[in-house]
């Protein structure tokens, strides 16, 4: 039978593996400060309008 | 080289891709992508531009705009050295930055640069006006693309008409607030425009074998010292003027014009000095003299813009009417 191997998956140096680790949380970091932005632009955006809304 | 992972085995065609292909640093290393002492100018400026409208904008939105310029500035730095890794490897100046030291791999520099290109423009866009936006876009293009892409291998002129790039950020804070620009915002553009050449030449003359060394027509390489000298001499003189050209046009007050052309006449001084000195460890300190002082200049001058703007608007009266009697 002509079997083919599985592909092998790289393995990270413990020192890549911290490296990785630091640009992960900077990642989240930066995008939880996105979606803060995001929020407070939008509510300064909309302004006195948010209170001018039909209820 | 340095790689990300460990050999697996000499065949494995993945452990021959994941090198090359995955970026090995720290978040730092993306960070230092964005040249960060380039935005801190880009900051600088563009909150001048934005201040000097006289029209009011909501603090998150102006803060919001200003991220968005520095974003966009720092993005096009990065398309920089994603486009010039490899010269950058040949100089010593810039053999540390993190393309060519190994820490971030080429493909995820450029998709890093492209993302925060083009989230930069739409939020810009979204939260002040599509003009500003535009002109962001315009500056990541002229800089990311007549400059470091043309200009920069093509002429001794390069840093003379890429300098627009850098000059753009106060005209596209004044764009985010107004929506338009005028000759207040021009005449700040034309300080940083006309500061460059002395500015990077400067340098340039320090560092030419490196530019030589890379293929770089950078002025000192292609014409000389002497005449790079000459003609970092003739931009001081220039931009004396054109440092004061504010004060000079009714944009600010005698103390401006007194202050810029007083930093005016020290800058033209340092430019002369360096004229004189061709050769050895003086020529090299005069260099690196002017370089330092200009880049006080531009900021001390942009500084007293900021200051006669914020000043006027402080309620004086009110903050001390609070400890008066």
């Amino acid at each position: 039978m002509n079997e083919q191997p599985y592909p092998t998956v790289a393995k990270l140096s413990p020192e890549a593996l911290q490296r990785q680790k630091s640009r992960s949380k900077a990642l989240g970091i930066v995008l939880g400060c996105l979606v803060i932005l995001f929020f407070i632009v939008t509510i300064a955006k909309l302004g006195g309008n948010v209170y001018n809304r039909a209820m | 080289m340095s790689l990300a992972t460990e050999p697996l085995a000499a065949d494995s065609s993945l452990a021959r891709a994941a090198g090359p292909l995955a970026s090995n640093g720290t978040a730092r290393d993306f960070y230092e992508l964005l040249k960060p002492r380039v935005m801190q100018l880009v900051i600088f400026t563009a909150l001048v531009g934005m201040l000097t409208a006289h029209q009011s904008i909501n603090p998150i939105i102006g803060f919001a705009s200003i991220l968005a310029i520095a974003i966009g500035a720092g993005a096009s730095g990065c398309l920089n050295m994603w486009y010039d890794a490899t010269i950058d490897g040949l100089m010593d100046r810039t053999s540390k930055r993190p393309i060519p030291s190994g820490a971030v791999a080429r493909g995820e520099a450029f998709a890093f640069g492209m993302t925060l290109s083009v989230g930069s423009v739409l939020f810009l866009g979204l939260i002040t006006n599509w003009y500003a936006a535009g002109f962001l876009a315009f500056t990541i293009f002229f800089y990311v693309v007549v400059y470091t892409m043309w200009l920069k291998h093509w002429t001794a002129q390069n840093i003379v008409i890429g300098g627009a790039a850098g000059a753009f950020p106060p005209m596209i804070g004044y764009m985010a607030v107004t929506g338009s620009f005028n000759i207040e915002t021009f005449l700040q553009f034309l300080m940083i425009f006309i500061w460059t050449p002395p500015h990077f030449w400067a340098l340039a003359l320090v560092k030419t074998k490196d530019y030589a060394r890379a293929g770089v027509p950078m002025l000192p390489v292609v014409a000389g010292g002497v005449e790079t000298r000459r003609q970092i001499l003739i931009y001081s003189v220039l931009l004396a003027p054109v440092g004061m050209s504010p004060a000079l046009f009714g944009y600010a007050s005698p103390f401006y014009l007194v202050f810029s052309g007083g930093f005016g006449l020290v800058m033209v001084w340092l430019a002369y000095d360096l004229s004189r000195k061709h050769e050895g460890d003086a020529a090299r300190k005069a260099a690196y003299r002017l370089f330092g002082t200009s880049i006080i200049y531009l900021f001390a001058l942009f500084a007293a813009l900021l200051v006669e703007e914020v000043v006027p608007m402080i309620p004086w009266a009110n903050l001390w009417g609070r400890f008066l009697p």
